[in-house]
């Protein structure tokens, strides 16, 4: 295993679906590299910040135009 | 650095907005039933999410109102189709996607084509390799990380963007997020490794250690 297939692997790896052999495999590897190890974890945060991220609030004008002219659609669907 | 912090992806506690409340079946089936208020409920929970999706695809507030105005007048219309297989927000999300990429090649129609080959440099080793400490995320306020982020994407060529978007923002599966583009398993793997490596380089500047916001 080389830091070449590590990234290629890195998906996979995070995602828990690699056999138990290649996992381990991985895991010996990172044992011994500093730099594989760090870039597997930013990716990890990568993508849990990404993931826990809160879409910000919408202006409340916004907001509040949307709605009405949504509304008026569905109110006249409904007629 | 421990063992213990190379654990593949950690569970996650769900934000609010990402639990699915126990009452969604039952507004879904009050709405196909006519009650409107039913549908507002819905439309409150999933707005800004929807939003937020239509904004990183198309990149433009204007088409992002539209999308978003769209996606729920069309769950709306279709809402008898809905069978209940997916959760509601994950056929909301389908719909919202479609809107946004229509818009997206109206506005650049050479530039934005999903099915075809991209290059994804699987080849390329990543360059900046530092540590980011133990929570980057406390580092900056909700809305400094909020308009992190945006940009971010926002540098992302379309066929990386929206699959990362579909897959690690709005958590669909590999295979919801190939039938909702129309690409094989593979291309979506392949393109979000890439996405995914990407962003953690262009992160990179903002949560190395040492830097500060």
């Amino acid at each position: 295993m080389n830091c070449k297939s590590i990234v290629k692997e890195i998906s996979n790896y995070l995602e828990e679906a690699l056999d138990p052999s290649l996992k381990s495999s991985i895991e010996k590897h990172l044992e011994n590299c500093e730099d594989c190890r760090v870039v597997v974890d930013t990716t990890r945060q990568t993508i849990q910040i990404f993931c826990n991220s809160e879409p910000a609030p919408l202006p409340e004008d916004t907001r509040q135009r949307l709605r009405d002219a949504l509304f008026k659609h569905l109110n006249k669907l409904r007629t | 650095m421990s063992a213990s912090k190379l654990n593949p992806l950690q569970p996650r506690t769900p934000l609010p907005s990402q639990v699915v409340k126990d009452d969604e079946g039952a507004l879904v089936a009050a709405a196909k039933g006519g009650d409107i208020t039913a549908f507002e409920t819905l439309v409150g929970r999933y707005e800004r999410k929807i939003f937020r999706l239509a904004q990183n695809i198309t990149q433009n507030k204007e088409d992002a109102e539209d999308v978003m105005q769209e996606a729920f007048l069309k769950s709306y219309q279709h809402l008898g189709e809905f069978q209940g297989n997916s959760r509601f927000y994950t056929w909301l999300v389908r719909i919202a996607v479609n809107q946004a990429l229509m818009k997206l090649r109206k506005r650049r129609p050479n530039q934005v084509s999903l099915d075809e080959e991209v290059d994804t440099g699987e080849d390329t080793m990543p360059r900046e390799v530092e540590d980011w400490g133990p929570s980057p995320e406390e580092r900056y306020k909700q809305s400094e990380l909020g308009g992190i982020l945006s940009s971010t994407i926002a540098e992302l060529e379309p066929p990386f963007r929206i699959v990362f978007q579909l897959r690690d923002i709005e958590e669909l599966s590999t295979e919801e997020t190939a039938e909702a583009l129309g690409l094989s398993i593979p291309a979506v793997k392949s393109r979000l490794l890439r996405a995914r490596l990407k962003l953690r380089q262009k992160l990179n500047r903002y949560f190395r250690q040492g830097e500060t916001s």
